[in-house]
């Protein structure tokens, strides 16, 4: 498999959120905004990028029978990591993502990433999968973050873009406009890999 | 025989020379009575948002059906009626485009999206009132903004100091703080307080209730014209009476010994039947046939699930009608009623 090939799945044949239907709880919770999106995004790319570096140089010694609690280990420390540093310099951020930060250590693209690639695979392969894979999750969250933006609130990354006279459905950043919204992007994304394959 | 592929359409598997339109179209007329005191309360206003309820809904669903390459089928009247019962679930003050996006999401991602008309798991109209009062709370609740029946007042009391609104949100959001702490209040407020709680218990009121001369939302206001409606179903046999009985019923015994302002079995009983959305709810909402149980057990589960929530949501919730939320959260466990009150089979286990 070409390096390139590695790099790209990521980006649209397993971009996770919508072709592998992962990650759904963050991507739910969090992205009633743009910058939201992009802030869980990166920050889950970040714990991505470290947990397949370390489990990937570790794959040869770390026993078949424990790797799972092994990768929970490795990633835990990444969250933390990650944690601590938006709470340093992004407080503001940190603050809005709240309790789903620390909830990152159970996304199951991570622990996935870990076990189908990382674990097999060499440390170049593997960094590259997780760039790609995390830059996949967080295109996703910000085309989600920022449909429910310019619908929920008329605004894009915080600036006005609707009309004044358009009064934001309100829905669309509360829950059920999250699954909604994410409904309609998922049909969307089939329809358009259905399109993409009958070519 | 284990490859055949059997389709199994949904419930009920009954053959009857009863179709769709002829139900639907009965539906439509049985509102015709409530829809005509709609425009009489409100005014024109309210017939423009039931013609543009219904418009959008119906053009939604030629719309939808269209694109999913199915047959059109608007001519059976089941978006008709859709886009009468949400226009009815909307203040007569409400902005014509919540009409119109009202009966487009009842229609498209309610009805459609799952499947069409049989396949849906909640009543659109409902669904589409919840979107709607998720979406603009403002333009759907706001107390104060609820215009006035003609012909009557928004409380359904000729008190000066109450007149700001429907007699749900009177008992919710000035009554049950006031009693909660009557040490805080002014004595005339106290005074005035409780000559309307007298004034509720009295025939006087409860007529104006049975009527419709409250305020509320277009065509829940006058249970007389919707009971008009409703026996012509019932006589038709169109809807099952456990549902809006077992729902009513229980709504009248909880709101006597719950909802009472001065301790248990002191509840207005008369009150919390005949005002908010529970006639409209229980007679032409909660006994859609799509979205409620089959079998007679489920009816009476359903039913009373209905009263139990509405009067939760009334008398704890945050919200001072809960119809629609109960409607809609029994909706969503009416798939689980009908397979654990499914008949056994003689012989079967």
């Amino acid at each position: 498999m070409s390096a390139w090939k590695v790099f790209a799945r990521g980006l649209w044949d397993e971009v996770p959120l919508f072709r592998l239907v992962l990650g759904l709880c963050p991507a739910l919770a969090v992205t009633t905004s743009l910058v939201n999106g992009m802030g869980m995004g990166l920050a889950t790319t970040f714990v991505l990028l470290g947990s397949n570096l370390v489990v990937s140089i570790f794959r040869k010694v770390i026993p078949g029978k424990i790797r799972i609690p092994a990768f929970i280990v490795i990633i835990a420390s990444f969250v933390t990591v990650v944690d601590l540093l938006m709470h340093g310099y992004t407080p503001d951020l940190h603050k809005a993502l709240g309790i789903f930060i620390p909830l990152i250590v159970v996304n199951c693209i991570i622990l996935g990433r870990s076990e189908a690639f990382a674990s097999k695979n060499g440390v170049g392969y593997s960094l590259l999968d997780a760039a790609g894979m995390g830059l996949g999750f967080t295109m996703a969250l910000m085309i989600l973050g920022g449909v429910r933006e310019i619908l929920g609130s008329g605004s894009l990354a915080g600036l006005p873009v609707t009309p004044e006279s358009f009064r934001p459905v309100l829905l669309f950043i509360l829950p059920p406009g999250g699954f909604i919204a994410y409904g309609l992007l998922l049909a969307a994304f089939n329809k358009l890999e259905r399109n993409r394959s009958a070519d | 025989m284990a490859d055949i592929k059997l389709k199994v359409s949904s419930s009920p598997h009954i053959y009857t020379t009863e179709s769709v339109p002829r139900i639907m179209i009965a539906v439509a007329l049985s509102l015709v009575p409530a829809t005509i005191g709609a425009v009489y309360f409100f005014g024109l206003r309210a017939a423009m948002l039931i013609v543009l309820a219904v418009a959008s809904a119906v053009g939604t669903e030629a719309l939808c059906q269209k694109i999913r390459g199915v047959p059109v089928r608007i001519s059976d009247f089941s978006a008709v009626v859709t886009g009468v019962l949400l226009a009815f679930n909307l203040p007569a003050n409400a902005p014509w485009w919540m009409a119109v996006l009202g009966g487009a999401f009842a229609i498209a991602v309610v009805k459609e999206l799952f499947g069409g008309l049989g396949f849906n798991i909640w009543n659109p109209a409902l669904a589409a009132r919840a979107f709607l009062l998720a979406s603009w709370p403002t333009s759907m609740i706001s107390s104060g903004d609820f215009p006035a029946p003609r012909a009557g007042t928004l409380s359904g009391l000729n008190l000066e100091s109450i007149s700001q609104a429907t007699p749900l949100q009177f008992v919710k959001n000035v009554i049950a703080p006031l009693l909660q702490n009557p040490s805080e209040a002014a004595p005339a407020q106290l005074e005035a307080t409780r000559t309307a709680l007298e004034r509720m218990q009295g025939l006087d009121y409860t007529l104006s209730l049975f009527w419709g001369k409250v305020g509320g939302v277009i065509g829940e206001t006058s249970v007389a014209l919707l009971l008009i409606g409703a026996l012509y179903l019932l006589v038709k046999g169109y809807i099952d009476w456990r549902v809006p009985a077992g729902y009513v019923g229980t709504v009248a015994l909880l709101a006597w010994v719950f909802a009472g302002p001065e301790g248990y079995f002191t509840g207005n009983v008369m009150l919390h039947v005949c005002s908010g959305g529970l006639i409209l709810g229980a007679f032409f909402m909660a006994t859609d046939m799509v979205t409620s149980p089959v079998t007679r057990k489920g009816k009476w589960i359903f039913a009373v699930g209905c009263g139990v929530l509405t009067l939760l949501i009334r008398v704890k919730g945050g919200y001072p009608e809960g119809v629609s939320y109960a409607i809609l959260l029994m909706n969503t466990v009416t798939p689980l009623i009908d397979s654990y009150t499914k008949p056994k089979i003689y012989g079967g286990s």
